[in-house]
């Protein structure tokens, strides 16, 4: 019961977890879609088109409406066109309200702090930030415990809005860790959280989604020739 | 009461949760948080980033002025805020976060802008405008009170905000060449009566911007 594959277009890049995100709802929802690759280096004509206001991905193209970006607003969009496979977001209006501030805080302190970090050039500089990472994983190991209530994702027993908000991510975590050397989810101050990464990275709908270590890499350098950290 | 909001007077997101409730004639009791002691109450309720508003409803605090606005529109069922469709309620959402996003860091930037520096602020600001005059629809009679929307309250504020910035630094933002339906659209419902009622008064939101500029651009 898949929709064809010219009712839904998604401009993206294989880096970004933004669009990786889309990609899991696209995934566990079971909707065929058609994957535009973009070079973020050098952007198309569709993309600057298609997203005049901010010129990034993800960017969705559903039939003949007028492109939709921003992840968060097209998972919602998602949900409500296709409502019956694999529901993201709760249907309580407390728990959706908990979902997308959590989502929100998720924005801005997860891949901001590792940009940060990777533009930090000093040694103390880049503790800090490491210290200020390592912060807000302890607060999102509370959240998990809250909102999984025993269970295996955020969502309960099926992968909801934040197992993907979060999930996505994942990729670049492992990226950051290796590349600063230290750990973000760890067993002794994210036990229950780093039990949740495992099973992200194994779970059917995601893992293809999720970039490996090359491409992040590839990505990575772009970044520090089109970004450079700051002079030291 | 079984509605709390906690907030401050010159708040524009405080500002947006007061319009909601109003429009959907919820009875709510208002709570004036003391910033400078952050009161015991906010750290209770919204410990992640100890900031207004807050909205308590029957006892369980939520926070973040957009998602308390989907929270109300999906609890009170009248003068719903956001529209049914889907690609359309997409549309309200990404304006008012494009509004956060873009305009809240300007004013946090011109609020502590030296001399030198506030034209080449004003420019951006008035670029910023121009954009956000984009997501207005020509077309579309201008909202009255019973017909405001999520994405009417998300945005109005910009204009009363930026209409004191223009007093305050003596530069030009809202220029009628540069964005002339988004100056109009502000112009009517800013003097719509709901509107009216929840905005804090014009001098006291001046004065009380003006000295925290001053505190902030003086040498120490």
């Amino acid at each position: 019961m898949g929709t064809s594959s010219s009712e839904i277009k998604l401009l993206g890049t294989a880096a970004s977890p933004f669009v990786n995100r889309v990609q899991f709802v696209l995934s566990l929802k079971s909707i065929e879609y058609e994957y535009i690759d973009e070079n973020l280096a050098c952007k198309s004509e569709l993309l600057l088109k298609s997203n005049p206001v901010y010129q990034k991905v993800p960017v969705l193209i559903h039939e003949n409406k007028p492109p939709l970006p921003e992840s968060l607003i097209i998972i919602e969009y998602l949900d409500e066109i296709y409502p019956d496979v694999h529901p993201i977001l709760p249907s309580d209006p407390l728990i959706r309200a908990d979902n997308r501030f959590w989502a929100n805080y998720i924005d801005t302190k997860v891949f901001p702090l590792y940009e940060e970090l990777r533009k930090t050039p000093e040694k103390e500089g880049k503790e800090a930030i490491k210290k200020q990472i390592m912060e807000v994983s302890q607060l999102l190991e509370e959240a998990f415990l809250k909102f999984s209530d025993g269970k295996p994702y955020f969502g309960g027993d099926k992968i909801g809005y934040l197992d993907v908000v979060l999930g996505c991510f994942l990729g670049w975590t492992k990226f950051v860790e290796k590349h600063n050397e230290f750990m973000i989810f760890d067993e002794v101050k994210t036990p229950k959280l780093l039990e949740w990464t495992k099973r992200i990275w194994s779970h059917e709908a995601l893992k293809d989604a999720i970039p490996g270590s090359e491409t992040l890499m590839n990505f990575y350098m772009m970044l520090m020739k089109y970004k450079p950290p700051r002079a030291a | 009461m079984a509605v709390k909001l906690l907030g401050i007077w010159q708040s524009p997101f405080v500002l947006r949760v007061k319009l909601a409730l109003s429009l959907k004639g919820v009875e709510y009791e208002y709570i004036e948080d003391d910033i400078l002691n952050k009161s015991s109450m906010l750290l209770q309720y919204n410990p992640v980033y100890k900031k207004v508003p807050v909205l308590v409803h029957n006892g369980k605090p939520m926070a973040e002025s957009l998602v308390i606005l989907e929270y109300i529109d999906e609890i009170w069922k009248n003068h719903p805020l956001l529209p049914e469709d889907p690609f359309e309620k997409a549309r309200s959402r990404f304006w008012a976060k494009f509004v956060d996003d873009k305009f809240v860091p300007m004013i946090i930037r011109m609020l502590r802008i030296t001399s030198d520096q506030k034209d080449n602020a004003a420019k951006e600001t008035r670029e910023i405008l121009k954009t956000l005059e984009g997501s207005l629809d020509p077309n579309k009679p201008f909202p009255e009170d019973k017909s405001l929307s999520f994405m009417d309250i998300a945005i109005v504020w910009v204009g009363y905000y930026t209409q004191m910035l223009e007093k305050m630094l003596d530069v030009k933002l809202l220029d009628d060449e540069n964005t002339p339906l988004l100056n109009t659209w502000f112009r009517v419902v800013l003097n719509l009566q709901v509107i009216k009622e929840c905005l804090p008064p014009f001098d006291k939101l001046l004065t009380h911007y003006t000295n925290f500029h001053e505190r902030h651009t003086t040498a120490s």
